[in-house]
């Protein structure tokens, strides 16, 4: 209990990635979804350092830096999107981005 | 007997302040909450010996990514947020139990993984970096991403650039 091991990072994890699941599935507002993804990269980092740590290996922080490089690639090129998505529909509600759905 | 406190806590508030990220009801709120979450995920990164990294998710998500957010809830009007209209809460319902399966499904596969490799190395207690190396962290990074990783890195900066020129072409009205 009072040691912690890399369970404990793993279980952190685990929850935070679920939070950002729950809001990605839950929520209609996009742009509170684009958080929700960006707290599941969230997660996937603290496992990565976690268990680079835990192993004396930096190729875990190494790949954190490429995935937070490549979630603000996301964040720019989502919040594009969500833009001229707004500016063609006067909203922000994902219900309403039906147009590629049959 | 620090330690564990330290895990503890930031633990805690790291998952409160997500939870409070996706039920605020203000975006702006939540945007709040979310760069709070990200300097304590930082702070975590300072007790895992990640120094380096703990600057980048400083200055990259606290201070740029969240910026970029707060942008876009200014420009959108939230006259009529998309949360305010009543709908069935029935897809909700589903979205929670599809969550819950995969956590549950998580935490089996830790545990199972945890208890499988415990012989080996997991349970040793890595001093991992050399504190006396000059440079410490950031050092022994560099040196493994400009060798190792000196393509993944270089496909990193185009991917940058091409979402970048993405981005302007999206949100341009017209080129």
């Amino acid at each position: 209990m009072l040691e912690i091991t890399p369970l404990h990072y793993t279980l952190l994890s685990a929850s935070l990635f679920m939070v950002g699941v729950i809001g990605v599935l839950v929520r209609r507002n996009i742009i509170i979804i684009f958080m929700s993804i960006e707290l599941i990269l969230n997660a996937v980092n603290i496992n990565l350092v976690a268990l680079a740590h835990q192993f004396g290996n930096l190729s875990g922080q190494v790949f954190a830096v490429f995935i937070i490089a490549v979630a603000a690639a996301e964040a720019a090129v989502g919040l594009g999107i969500l833009l001229a998505f707004y500016r063609n529909k006067e909203s922000v509600n994902i219900d309403e981005m039906t147009i590629m759905r049959w | 007997m620090l330690e564990p406190l330290v895990f503890y806590t930031l633990a805690v508030l790291i998952v409160a302040l997500g939870i409070l990220v996706i039920t605020a009801r203000s975006a702006v709120h939540s945007v709040l909450f979310l760069v709070g979450d990200f300097l304590l995920i930082a702070a975590l990164y300072v007790t895992l010996n990640a120094e380096f990294l703990a600057v980048i998710q400083i200055m990259v998500y606290a201070g740029g990514i969240v910026v970029l957010y707060l942008f876009v809830v200014m420009l959108v009007s939230l006259k009529h947020a998309p949360e305010l209209h009543a709908d069935s809460r029935r897809l909700g319902v589903i979205g929670m139990v599809l969550a819950l399966v995969v956590l549950v499904e998580l935490v089996a596969i830790a545990y199972v993984s945890s208890t499988r490799s415990a012989g080996a190395t997991v349970t040793r207690a890595v001093q991992s970096f050399p504190v006396g190396v000059q440079g410490g962290n950031t050092e022994e990074l560099g040196w493994v991403l400009y060798t190792d990783y000196l393509i993944p890195f270089e496909l990193v900066s185009m991917l940058l650039l091409v979402a970048m020129v993405g981005a302007i072409v999206l949100a341009k009205r017209s080129l």
